[in-house]
């Protein structure tokens, strides 16, 4: 599990991270929502190591972030941010030949080529492994990405808003994969989500976040309800059951 | 489940895709052709219109070659691993006025400790105490302006010159409030030419620029994944401060090194790491160093040949590569927008 | 760019007497410093000295010749090179560029040097028109090359210009180098008024001429600032405008260059604190863009004849330290406003 305890995040004096005790990456995929502003990225970032905590300890199975060799969490949990642009000009293959880094620093092995090609076999990248990244479309890059988040083989998954920029068909793709990547594969994914309605249809558990605090954190279905997206998001949600299933309505 | 919009281009674009194996190849033959080169221009180097005795001539143009390729390595190694750790292929250590921060610690160090203590003291004492400086300083000043969030590539090319004209006019403060005779002594020990290094010199500088790839060469692959940018690095597990800073201070030492060697050379590295991105055809540090280092080689011998015994200008090389550098650099610039 | 915002009516009405008072301060500032740089010199000419109407009236004419030209020279090069700055800035609609960093500078020092090959003789008034007119082509290219850079960012038009004031500096120290007049070259890229008399300096006087005219056509360029499609709306002819610009930037470079050489940076930090204290309005400006950079450059001045006392330093390497520092700060201002 990935455990939180205490920890607080400030920048230049405002708290974005305001004394956290959580844990997640259970089985399946949880979602974390929240309006702008509310730490997502910043809490993805002090698991991913990216950000250091002012107060309060991150773990990650017990490991503490601040104290294990990061090579070591990169076994454990890969880290898929929302920006990804790459300077160097890189093929599909080159880049999910860097998810085996963490198990081979560069070198690889015989099983390391079996974890890449499993990887843009599960992507179905086979036809485009030779292109180069700024070839692609937006949706192709991004399960590049994914290819080689999956290629590092690792228990946890965090992917923070995978859905940026893409369009429809390509939104309901990529959660489609995560689904399965987690269904199939057994990955605990922990992904950032901006679409409350996305997070209800593919996600397990929802935490939602506000102000740098955990506000909620229940199943999916608990988490659909007017009060507590009202809170959530500040403005007035309206949650109607359409096919069994609950849809957030906030349009009007 | 997952459709191509349009599998036709997909097909065709495929095939450019090379097999693991070709893909290997193809940079080591190309790294070997330029090896080859260098070899050959070395020899004609080396022997063709020789005035007087041979051995003498092959004892004083050995050095000459010996310099070129510390500084080729220098600037080769130092440039390519800059370009990757502050993600961009413009900006190189002497635009960043690396360099000129060299000189003015230099002239700092000459300046407090007096031009007296710098004639008595050991010499070695002295070159290994500016070099530390420089080292320090600039750690700390590339730290601070690359280490805290990204910021615009034209910003820092920019902060980077007026940086280069800001150390340059200090250091020249100061050596004009030197004796003016001290003066000309401290330059003419600064300031080996390539063609007729001093040997001293030489050996020190080749030592530490070797160290310094002693220390890269275990983290070409590292390299590699830094290209990703620090996000991506840090989750497949890098430490990237430490090999950051790491790097940056080899960086340094090689630029202190080799601006100790033969003074400033702006564009050069800019010049040699973007034609061996192209040359090398890979990303990878693996071949994209090496490359840039035997590219320096064939341009700094290449183009002393051509000056020297074909035109007849012996000391113009640096101002033909600011011209030819800037030239690129404009080129660069425009074309891409400087990614 | 920021072009003229109208200053918001909540700020400018408190603002407004204290300006006035920042402008008599400035305004006292510079004439204490102008009398200050009558009276320092290795010989001995004070208030004193004059009034005791020493044996053979040494003091009255080393004032005469020397130090009153000096001061005056000073104060119209500070005020115009201020001046060509902001013009330039106003051309290309960006606020870091002045002449130095657009190449136009080293297009000028071109002109020059080929005079001195072709017709070593030539009369310092040919000098100055030569000069003016590679000046002039020097603009015309610069702005030619602006326009393709693909975005108009901030940050790489200076650095464009920056790297075209390289490559045609390369050119120049190439010929310098092959017709044995480096050391020329040397005394023209460090301004310094160490060598102004009088007889030798009155071509500063054009560069003041060109002031005036700056200031009759100042509407014109604020509303040049604003684009050309805005300017044709309003009635001007752009061109004319621009042509009429290009020229005093131009005669403005050539006639402090063949003054005193190269002083960097001024036409850039100058209109830019101006900027910060009053807004845009080039009318407005002006005035304040002439005073402040005749005080600069008379302090600089100052500073550079006192520090090693009795000898020179140029001034161009006080400018620089000055100039970088401040250039960096409004660099580095910017960009934490921007973010």
């Amino acid at each position: 599990m990935i455990a939180l305890e205490g920890v607080t995040k400030r920048y230049a004096g405002q708290t974005v991270v305001d004394d956290v005790s959580i844990s997640f990456g259970g089985e399946g995929v949880t979602a974390l929502i929240g309006p702008n502003g509310a730490g997502k990225s910043t809490l993805f970032g002090l698991v991913g190591r990216l950000v250091r905590p002012d107060a309060g300890r991150v773990t990650v199975d017990g490991l503490d972030v601040a104290t294990t060799s990061s090579q070591e969490l990169a076994r454990r949990l890969a880290v898929l941010r929302q920006d990804n642009h790459v300077a160097a000009r890189l093929t599909v293959h080159d880049l999910v030949e860097f998810g085996r880094f963490p198990h081979s620093r560069g070198r690889l092995t015989v099983a390391d080529r079996e974890h890449i090609e499993r990887a843009i076999a599960y992507l179905e990248l086979d036809a485009y492994r030779g292109r180069f990244l700024d070839e692609l479309s937006g949706g192709q890059r991004q399960r590049a990405f994914i290819a080689m988040v999956l290629a590092q083989d690792t228990e946890y998954v965090l992917l923070d808003e995978p859905l940026n920029n893409l369009d429809l068909r390509h939104m309901t793709e990529i959660m489609r994969l995560v689904r399965e990547m987690a269904d199939q594969l057994g990955k605990r994914v922990v992904t950032v989500l901006h679409d409350v309605n996305f997070a209800a249809t593919y996600a397990d558990r929802i935490v939602a976040m506000r102000e740098g605090r955990v506000v909620a954190d229940a199943p999916a279905r608990e988490v659909m309800r007017p009060e507590v997206l009202a809170a959530v998001y500040d403005t007035t949600v309206d949650v109607r059951e359409i096919d069994g299933r609950p849809v957030a309505l906030y349009y009007g | 489940m997952l459709t191509d919009p349009a599998p036709t281009t997909s097909a065709r674009r495929a095939d450019r895709s090379p097999r693991a194996g070709l893909r290997r190849t193809g940079p080591a033959v190309r790294l070997a052709a330029l090896g080859v080169l260098v070899l050959v221009l070395t020899a004609v180097y080396l022997v063709t219109d020789v005035p007087g005795s041979l051995s003498y001539a092959l004892e004083k143009r050995s050095l000459t070659v010996l310099a070129m390729l510390v500084v080729a390595t220098a600037v080769g190694v130092s440039t390519v691993v800059f370009h990757t750790i502050t993600q961009n292929r413009v900006l190189t250590p002497s635009i960043m006025g690396f360099d000129a921060f060299y000189v003015l610690v230099s002239t700092v160090v000459v300046f407090t400790a007096g031009s007296a203590a710098f004639l008595t003291a050991d010499p070695f004492v002295l070159w290994a105490v500016q070099v530390a400086v420089m080292v320090a300083f600039s750690v700390v000043l590339f730290t601070w302006l690359f280490g805290g969030k990204r910021r615009s590539i034209h910003l820092m090319l920019l902060v980077g010159i007026v940086l280069g004209t800001f150390f340059r006019s200090i250091s020249e403060w100061m050596q004009r409030m030197l004796d003016p005779l001290d003066f000309q002594v401290l330059s003419d020990a600064f300031f080996a030419s390539l063609t007729r290094p001093d040997e001293t010199l030489l050996l020190l500088t080749a030592v530490l620029v070797a160290l310094g790839v002693a220390a890269v060469v275990p983290l070409l692959r590292t390299l590699d994944v830094l290209t990703l940018g620090e996000p991506a690095a840090v989750g497949l597990g890098v430490d990237h401060r430490r090999v950051v800073l790491t790097l940056f201070t080899v960086v340094s030492v090689m630029v202190a090194a080799s601006t100790a060697l033969v003074g400033p050379v702006l564009f050069f590295g800019l010049i040699v790491a973007n034609l061996a991105y192209s040359w090398a055809g890979s990303f990878r540090h693996v071949w994209t160093v090496p490359t840039a280092v035997a590219l320096g080689v064939v341009c700094l011998l290449g183009g002393q040949l051509v000056l020297e015994r074909a035109l007849g200008f012996g000391g113009a090389l640096s101002t033909v590569i600011d011209f030819a550098g800037g030239l690129f650099f404009l080129y660069l610039v425009l074309r891409k927008g400087a990614r | 760019m920021t072009a003229l915002h109208p200053q918001p009516t909540s700020t400018s009405t408190p603002a407004r007497p204290r300006r006035t008072g920042a402008g008599v301060l400035v305004g006292v500032l510079l004439a204490v410093l102008a009398v200050a740089s009558l009276f320092i010199g290795v010989s001995d000419v004070s208030p004193v000295s004059l009034l005791s109407g020493d044996s053979d009236g040494t003091a009255a004419f080393l004032l005469v010749a020397s130090r009153i030209p000096r001061t005056v020279a000073l104060v119209l090069a500070g005020a115009s090179l201020g001046i060509a700055g902001l013009i330039m800035q106003m051309l290309v609609r960006n606020k870091f560029v002045e002449p130095s960093t657009t190449g136009v500078t080293e297009f000028a020092t071109l002109g020059m040097l080929g005079t001195t090959v072709v017709v070593p003789g030539m009369a310092v008034v040919g000098k100055t028109a030569v000069a003016a007119v590679f000046g002039l082509v020097g603009t015309w290219v610069f702005l030619r090359v602006v326009r393709a850079v693909p975005v108009r960012q901030l940050v790489l038009v200076p650095l464009v210009g920056i790297m075209l004031g390289g490559v045609v500096g390369a050119v120049t120290t190439f010929f310098a180098y092959r017709l044995d007049l480096l050391q020329s070259l040397m005394q023209w890229s460090q301004g310094s008024f160490a060598g102004v008399m009088q007889g030798r300096y009155e071509f500063v006087w054009i560069a003041g001429a060109m002031v005036v005219v700056a200031w009759v056509a100042a509407d014109r360029f604020s509303v040049i600032g604003l684009g050309e499609e805005f300017a044709t709306n309003l009635g001007l002819d752009f061109r004319r405008v621009v042509a009429v610009g290009m020229v005093v930037v131009a005669v403005i470079t050539a006639a402090v260059l063949v003054t005193a050489g190269l002083i960097p940076f001024l036409g850039l930090v100058v209109p830019n604190v101006v900027s910060l204290l009053i807004g845009d309005n080039v009318r407005r400006a002006i005035p304040w863009v002439a005073v402040l950079g005749a005080v600069l450059v008379v302090a600089c001045d100052i500073v550079a004849r006192t520090v090693r006392f009795p000898y020179e330093i140029p001034l161009s390497v006080v400018v620089g330290v000055v100039g970088a520092v401040l250039f960096l700060w409004l660099l580095l201002r910017r960009r934490s406003r921007a973010h």
